[in-house]
């Protein structure tokens, strides 16, 4: 493990044990903020009892189901919009501004259209995804070296082998990337729209619990979702590291 | 530009529709842009056919939004959110370059910090928002620090990489031209950064604005986000759209302006690379 | 004169306008024939269309005028099978390891997997590439990479190999030696080959037959027969000859580069070069 891993560590190791030093001599008001071991601890609580299973499996499946709408949608899209030039131009510039626009302010009228339920949450998330995939799928096809079709030309072979074999390996990075960043705003949406709507799962748990004045709960689910996200993005960083650190470029 | 071969020979260099002239393409782009708006707009009108209740037309829409723009209390509305909008762009730009300005420089600490700054910029920081309404309270400084939140670590990013990535041949010709430090900022390290600084303060405007307006929809009694989220709960679906239309416009608009003035400073680059911005 | 084992006639490539700029006459007209196992090269100024050439030759580029056949049968829009490219840029497959780069061919060619393996390993050997068959390209050098891909070209067995600059992005000195792996090619294959190159020395040292096209539209303008034995190889720079038979491609070349560059020629008297 080299130093720059090292410090890293060091530091988030330092800002905790800070923080609880705060919280514990009571330089911070508990009201406000508890010490994360505690945090840590009824979140053990809470997985272990099985209370808040359901709030998992709602945010974890409208998360799932937003991230495989964005990829497969956006990558088909991404196809389109780059077959056909004319309509790439006309896009372009809606898609630079595209996340400008806090995506979210259509939440209320995904309620009145698809009623109160799972599904605009889904929305927004796939809403949120689906761009960044498009975007990906874009900027993959457009990288693909232009001596690799040549080639393809000359191997003879036909359309679909040339995509499959030399168009999809060489966009694959890109498209990967895409899909890591459409995972992190499928979890950015679901759990903002959870939030900011009651109805389910962990962000709704944590707007409840907020209201209710039950911190420890709060906190530990707050602790959770920032685990979990973490984890899965690392996990998928790794794996991207993994497959490209044969090709050289990263 | 299509990278797709064409069987029928098409030259190594140009490919795409090359017969037209410059300005017959440009007219060509304004009246497809054109197109694909009256499209829209159509798609709009009928999904309200298929759906009155639920959703207003794109008529009504534009209507109502006059209608409110001429609304004192619409206006109320709209400055509550530009207040904390200006604040937090404000401290999200400057605190968000400072910093970007100092990682970068400092070699080491930019390695440390890249990988924590990835992963906040992932994070659904919404998570995070009754920990922040726990600390300033219920008021305009909470959507400040929703904004900031938000908005701050984009510029962080890109303007960190703007510094790392800073080619030392640069540095090395400065110093064969025995330039003094103020001069070698001035004529050489500022321009070779300023682009992708641009390109972080546009993404960080467009979070920012996100921040606000999220926190705005669930912790506030003014602004727009309110307006959104109490158009929901009372069932005004027709203010709700329309304060939708404006916000979506005005978001548009900026952008658009932020755009064409990060391409005039950087033509190599296609603006769609950094839009979603993560290293 | 053996029956040409392929043709260029009249071709000519005129790139249209596009993007404010003018249309570009690049290319011709020109006329080419190449014997079947000769070695042929092609010198110019930049600019002067000769990297065109190949891209027609292989039917991947539409000439705007003139035709071109390889064993006396059309080129048009595809490739012909036999012929065989190495381009100027890396086009070896990153996500492929070495072995599985040459095979790349084979594999589609519905060859048997024996066979394959045969092949692939002979063109690792033929190309000095033992020990890396389990390699990635992004670890090795340009060089080898550029081995990679005439390796990959060759276990197709093509009659004829068209190399657009392979070399161009290499050190003078691996290019030597890349060229007398080359010409050892070329021996052991008896396949015809048409090579494109800004090297005076590397065309004169290399082929039979040296085309010396003008700067832009490029024509040719002189073609210098070398006269070498086919067991040559890079030492034929010590031949007094190399030095005439490169002075002679020089004089006409430097006029033609320096117009490609923008200015005028000298009014230097040179003989009219009579093509050989």
């Amino acid at each position: 493990m080299n130093r720059v891993t090292l410090v890293r560590l060091a530091v988030i190791a330092g800002f905790v044990v800070v923080i609880e030093a705060l919280c514990r001599f009571g330089a911070i008001n508990p009201l406000t903020l508890l010490p994360p071991s505690e945090m840590a601890a009824h979140l053990l609580a809470l997985l272990a009892s099985g209370e808040i299973n359901e709030a998992m499996a709602g945010t974890f499946s409208n998360v799932a189901i937003a991230f495989a709408l964005s990829v497969v949608v956006g990558f088909a899209v991404g196809v389109v919009i780059h077959a056909l030039p004319r309509l790439r131009r006309v896009c372009d510039p809606l898609l630079a501004s595209y996340y400008s626009v806090p995506v979210f302010v259509f939440y209320p009228l995904l309620v009145s259209l698809l009623g109160l339920n799972r599904w605009p949450l889904v929305a927004i998330g796939f809403m949120f995804g689906v761009t960044a995939m498009v975007i990906a799928t874009l900027n993959g096809l457009d990288r693909v070296p232009r001596v690799l079709l040549k080639l393809a030309r000359v191997h003879r072979m036909s359309r679909s082998a040339e995509v499959l074999r030399i168009v999809l390996p060489a966009a694959a990075p890109n498209l990967f990337t895409g899909g890591k960043l459409a995972l992190a705003y499928a979890f950015i949406g679901v759990i903002a729209g959870e939030f900011i709507l009651s109805g389910g799962g962990l962000g709704y748990a944590i707007a409840y619990a907020y209201d209710a004045f039950d911190n420890r709960t709060m906190y530990a689910l707050m602790l959770f979702v920032l685990i979990v996200v973490t984890a899965v993005n690392a996990a998928l960083y790794v794996w991207e590291q993994r497959l490209l650190r044969r090709r050289g470029r990263g | 530009m299509s990278v797709a071969p064409e069987t029928s020979g098409s030259a190594p260099l140009i490919a795409g529709d090359t017969s037209a002239s410059a300005p017959r393409q440009s007219a060509q782009r304004f009246l497809d842009g054109l197109a694909f708006l009256v499209v829209l707009v159509a798609l709009w009108q009928l999904v309200y056919w298929k759906s009155e209740v639920a959703i207003t037309g794109p008529v009504e829409t534009v209507e109502t939004a006059v209608a409110l723009l001429g609304s004192e209390n619409f206006w109320r509305h709209a400055l509550a959110s530009g207040r904390a909008f200006g604040a937090s762009l404000i401290l999200s730009c400057a605190g968000g370059v400072a910093i970007g300005l100092a990682l970068g420089a400092h070699r080491f600490s930019g390695a440390v910090a890249a990988p924590m700054l990835t992963a906040l910029y992932t994070i659904p920081k919404v998570t995070l928002y009754p920990m922040v309404l726990l600390v300033f309270g219920l008021g305009i400084s909470a959507k400040v620090a929703f904004g900031v939140m938000h908005g701050i670590i984009p510029v962080v990013i890109f303007t960190m990489d703007a510094v790392r990535n800073i080619n030392p041949v640069l540095l090395k010709t400065a110093r064969v031209l025995k330039l003094s430090p103020a001069q070698t900022a001035a004529r050489i390290l500022i321009p070779a950064v300023t682009p992708e600084i641009v390109t972080g303060l546009r993404v960080g405007f467009s979070l920012t604005l996100l921040g606000v307006i999220i926190g705005e929809m669930f912790a506030s009694q003014q602004g727009l986000g309110f307006l959104i989220i109490n158009g929901m709960n009372v069932h005004d679906v027709r203010t709700l759209t329309a304060v939708v239309l404006l916000l979506v416009l005005f978001a548009v608009a900026s952008s658009s302006v932020l755009l064409a003035l990060e391409r005039r400073l950087n033509t190599a680059r296609r603006a769609t690379d950094a839009t979603v911005g993560l290293p | 004169m053996s029956e040409s084992h392929a043709e260029l006639r009249g071709v000519s490539k005129i790139f249209p306008a596009a993007g404010g700029q003018e249309a570009v006459h690049a290319l011709g007209p020109v006329d080419l024939d190449l014997a079947k196992g000769e070695f042929v090269a092609v010198v110019g100024p930049s600019g002067c269309g000769k990297s065109t050439l190949p891209e027609i030759l292989a039917g991947l580029t539409a000439p705007s005028a003139g035709s071109i056949s390889f064993e006396g049968r059309p080129v048009k829009g595809d490739v012909p099978a036999g012929i065989g490219v190495v381009f100027q840029e890396d086009a070896s497959l990153p996500w492929l390891t070495v072995w599985d780069n040459i095979a790349f061919g084979l594999r589609r060619g519905g060859t048997e997997t024996g066979e394959i393996r045969r092949r692939v390993r002979e063109a690792l050997s033929f190309m000095g590439l033992d020990g890396f068959a389990r390699a990635y390209p992004a670890q090795l050098s340009g060089g080898m990479r550029q081995r990679v891909c005439i390796a990959r070209t060759l276990v197709l067995e093509p009659r004829l190999i068209l190399l657009d600059e392979p070399f161009g992005a290499l050190d003078q000195q691996t290019r030597l030696l890349m060229g007398d792996e080359l010409l050892r090619l070329w021996r052991t294959t008896g396949a015809t080959i048409f090579l494109i190159t800004h090297a005076i020395d590397e065309a004169v040292m290399l082929a039979d037959r040296v085309a010396v096209m003008s700067a832009r539209p490029g024509a040719c303008i002189d073609m210098v027969t070398t006269g070498w034995g086919p067991d040559r190889d890079s030492r034929v720079v010590a031949d007094t000859k190399f030095g005439e038979l490169t002075a002679r491609v020089w004089t006409r070349l430097r006029d033609e580069s320096l117009k490609s560059l923008g200015r005028g020629a000298d009014r230097a008297r040179v003989p009219a070069a009579v093509p050989a």
